[in-house]
């Protein structure tokens, strides 16, 4: 028996299925921050590794636009090369490594330094798109609290983070409340990034794929993170500077420099890190050589 | 001026077996009515119908608003009844674990309904949370503790503080005492009473205790088979029983 | 010297070259025909096809041994090859009242119209190891058994439901439209049984199995017979709306199981049996009979029933019996997390800096 030839589409998703992703992200965007189902398709990565990204980024993909893939703020962690190559075969698209020069982003918990412009597209990975979820287990009573607007819950594990530590304990996936209305999950960004998201000129999109969920906030719209007046949201800090290139206002991840206890403070954007080198004539994170 | 609950005709159907039926009853502000039956008399099943607990029911009942707005329950949207849930009702259950979040502090128990309606300053929720932990005499270094390391009287005061802190018009209670020991019981029901004259409140409560309906209401229905066989102001029906199971229902208590 | 990671390229081009190198074995050693898995490990590849939503035992045994074993990853292929194909229509509902069984047995009658056929089957083989041979030597059948077709094989279900003991395999209006295609719609809860059972089928068999064990071992009780397991062939029919009547696609292999369970009857029904259904492709046994046991227990709220253990909980069973999402939740935790880390890891420095002031 000779074998048979398994052939895919153009974009992976065949056009029946981008055209009933593309009807849930309108939905969505009309209606910011509330959770559209949608029958969310396999693709050829597992589930919870961005098949909701990679669903949404496929489906909004065309032949003029510029992918940028990152994971942890970084162009070449190996699952945002596995899923920057995999567009760039299934769609023919250019890639890069700018965020700048990107007309869609997808991003696995981060959002870059450099500002984002009107026209781009910021598309995230989302694991658990419920904020809820945590709080209360069960999709119909979390689709009922929100349909009728019921947040005192999330406002009680804050209250109790308050009691227990005198600060909101919560520092990534911080609950945002879009648009004065839905209260939603921003997916695992640090709750340094969720200031970003607020007024932002960009479209965000959010994919689920394993939950089936896709959201949006569309551009200029107003995302609140959570607080009280007396114990307002505020954002993590770092003291230093990118121990690379020196930059200061950015996500520092900490590197382990011995077994001693020495590490070191280095940018998680690694775009913004080498561009920062560059213009000042330092080594960024991303200018060295790999040890993988 | 109109009652703050009119019931007309009310009942409520398992399948083919009635709960409860035909039940007329006017309940005014400021006024305590018991329901009080053996188990299986309905009284459960009417205080659910009528705090919109179980599904669709028959006949109709009335609610004026805080508003003045006179409504008819049945018509009502979830969500509509869900908001008075959350600023003009309460309800006290039997088994406080139904009605608290037993992993959730005293006071973020205390502090949530505020929460749900707006209230959005910590040290305010706090300031209330304590206050009302005071009046349900519950120790203020409690605040911070779960109710799962509280005793059982002290967990229904608790469920009380939670129901009570957003100044409800109408709270409904089912059984609120016989969870506890008798001695309990009666600091539980003394506390109850001030408070419902203190606050003006409305109360609706089941129990299957005639001292109870004795101490608290100023009314009192009496149920059985699903239907009400007597009702009229407490004393009178107590002391004064008309219908024949009532008079064996207060002969057997007194014998007993 | 400080050397940040990069290079996610090569490496991950050096570790799908290792994958490659490991998956083939001995150098020496012949590699596995396709076919050869097709033919020798039908059961592997009955599995692969039916959680991965897709009749194609070709297709299976490639994915097979393209994953070296591995029957999520077996699985993840075929779904994510099946989930780009396009959908030209939905065939007609199989017959399989009309399959002619190869195997078929009821636990719950010694004997009925059609006979019992105990078919190929693992049971009542004694699980010791057999002697390595060249393969070639498979014992001889003595004909003249029941194996013979029997053509009048109906299925013990509808002989129950003759005398109305047993609930008719729908009720009157229930999932009276179409049903929805898991698929390709959303699905939110609660879902139709139709949708449940497509989940169901879908699931993976290890967990539906656990679930099965789990109630008839107490945790919302069952009490299930198996009225009857069959295997075999059925007609896959499609009715194309412009020739007006159904054409013939071809025959698939499935096994089929109706549990029968007994209900007590309330205000409205009298006592009766009550079915759950499992289907699967291929020889599935242990899938088959496991999903209609969940199947039954989801539909507690159908019958009044109390509904307090995990099987019976519809969004527990479903959420999490998708053996491609659950895998890939559960690997994704190898992908890093390093921002996330970093930020918690702030938070217990900081937790612990306001606990040492506080108790200096």
């Amino acid at each position: 028996m000779s074998a048979r030839q398994a052939v895919y589409n153009i974009g992976y998703l065949d056009e029946q299925t981008k055209r009933m992703i593309r009807r849930a992200l309108l939905k969505a965007v009309a209606i910011p921050g509330f959770q559209v189902p949608f029958a969310s398709r396999e693709v050829p990565m597992p589930r919870g590794w961005g098949t909701g990204g990679v669903q949404v980024t496929a489906a909004v993909i065309g032949e003029d636009d510029v992918l940028k893939v990152i994971d942890q703020g970084a162009d070449d962690t190996t699952n945002a090369v596995s899923i920057r190559s995999f567009f760039a075969s299934v769609a023919r698209v250019a890639t890069t490594t700018r965020t700048d020069e990107a007309t869609i982003i997808q991003t696995r918990h981060r959002i870059p330094e450099t500002p984002l412009s009107e026209g781009q597209v910021l598309v995230y990975q989302v694991p658990i798109p419920e904020p809820l979820r945590f709080l209360e287990p069960r999709e119909t009573e979390t689709r009922r609290l929100h349909a009728l607007e019921e947040y005192g819950l999330m406002f009680v594990k804050l209250y109790e983070d308050i009691a227990r530590f005198g600060h909101i304990a919560k520092t990534y996936d911080y609950p945002v409340l879009v648009g004065g209305r839905y209260l939603m999950s921003p997916s695992p960004i640090p709750s340094f990034d969720n200031p970003k998201m607020h007024r932002n000129p960009a479209l965000q999109l959010f994919g689920a794929g394993r939950e089936k969920r896709i959201y949006a906030v569309p551009p200029f719209t107003s995302v609140e993170s959570l607080g009280f007046e007396d114990f307002p949201f505020e954002p993590q800090r770092f003291d230093e500077p990118c121990a690379l290139c020196g930059s200061t206002g950015g996500y520092l991840d900490e590197v382990i420099t011995d077994d001693a206890g020495g590490s070191m403070f280095v940018c998680s954007d690694t775009d913004h890190c080498e561009r920062t080198a560059t213009r000042s004539g330092t080594e960024s994170a991303t200018g060295t050589e790999a040890i993988a | 001026m109109t009652p703050l609950l009119q019931v007309r005709g009310a009942g409520h159907r398992y399948g083919l077996r009635h709960g409860c039926r035909d039940v007329d009853l006017d309940l005014w502000p400021g006024e305590v009515l018991a329901v009080v039956g053996e188990s299986g008399s309905g009284k459960s099943t009417l205080l659910g119908t009528l705090s919109q607990r179980l599904g669709p029911s028959e006949g109709s009942i009335r609610y004026r608003m805080a508003d003045g707005r006179v409504i008819d329950l049945g018509e009502e949207s979830e969500a509509a009844v869900r908001r008075l849930w959350r600023s003009e009702w309460g309800f006290v259950h039997q088994d406080p674990a139904d009605g608290l979040r037993m992993h959730v502090s005293a006071g973020g128990n205390v502090g949530e309904p505020l929460m749900a309606n707006g209230w959005r300053h910590y040290g305010r929720i706090r300031e209330a949370a304590a206050g009302w932990l005071e009046r349900v005499e519950i120790p203020a270094d409690r605040i911070d503790d779960h109710p799962t390391t509280f005793s059982g009287g002290m967990r229904q005061r608790l469920q009380i503080a939670r129901n009570l802190v957003v100044s409800p018009r109408l709270v409904f209670m089912d059984e609120p005492t016989s969870g506890l020991d008798v001695s309990v019981q009666a600091r539980l029901l003394d506390l109850i009473r001030g408070l419902v004259f203190d606050l003006g409140l409305a109360v609706v409560v089941v129990t299957h205790d005639l001292a109870v309906a004795r101490l608290v209401s100023h009314r009192t229905l009496v149920m059985k088979d699903g239907r009400v066989v007597e009702s009229g102001l407490t004393d009178r029906v107590l002391d004064d029983p008309h219908a024949a199971y009532t008079q064996l229902l207060v002969s057997s208590v007194l014998q007993g | 010297m400080y050397v940040a990671v990069k290079g996610g390229e090569r490496a991950i081009a050096n570790a799908h070259a290792l994958l490659a190198e490991q998956g083939r074995g001995h150098p020496e050693l012949p590699a596995i025909d396709p076919a050869q898995v097709e033919g020798q490990l039908g059961v592997l590849v009955s599995r692969v096809m039916t959680e991965g939503s897709l009749y194609d035992p070709a297709l299976a045994a490639r994915a097979v041994l393209q994953a070296q074993g591995d029957v999520l990853e077996a699985v993840t292929l075929m779904r994510s090859y099946r989930t780009t194909l396009p959908r030209f229509g939905y065939t007609c509902a199989v017959d399989t009242a009309g399959l002619a069984p190869q195997r078929r047995i009821s636990a719950t009658f010694k004997d009925l119209p059609g006979g019992q056929q105990l078919g190929a089957t693992f049971d009542y083989t004694h699980r010791l190891f057999s002697t390595p041979s060249s393969g070639a030597d498979v014992p001889d059948r003595h004909d003249g058994s029941p194996d013979a077709d029997d053509p009048a094989m109906p299925r013990v279900a509808d002989l129950l439901g003759v005398g109305a003991l047993i609930e008719p395999d729908a009720r009157p209006g229930q999932d009276a439209a179409e049903p929805g295609d898991l698929t390709r719609e959303p699905s939110v809860f609660p879902m139709s049984r139709a949708e449940r059972l497509q989940a169901l089928a879908r699931s993976d068999e290890g967990f539906l199995l656990g679930l099965a064990y789990s109630s008839q071992r107490g945790f919302g009780t069952t009490h299930p017979f198996a009225g009857e397991v069959r295997v075999g062939e059925v007609e896959v029919e499609f009715d194309a709306p412009e020739l007006g009547f159904a054409v013939p696609l071809g025959r698939i292999e499935v096994t089929e199981c109706q549990m029968v369970n007994q209900f007590t009857g309330s205000a409205e029904t009298p006592a009766q049996f009550t079915r759950g259904y499992g289907l699967a492709f291929g020889r599935s046994e242990r899938k088959a009979m496991s999903m209609s046991i969940v199947d039954r227990a989801l539909r507690g709220a159908e019958f009044d029933e109390r509904v307090a253990s995990p099987v019976q909980d519809e969004e527990f069973v479903i959420s999490h019996g998708d053996n491609v999402a659950a895998t890939g939740f559960v690997e994704h935790l190898k992908l890093p997390h390093y921002v996330d880390f970093q930020a918690e890891l702030m938070l217990v420095r900081k937790l612990n800096a306001e606990f040492e002031e506080a108790h200096a």
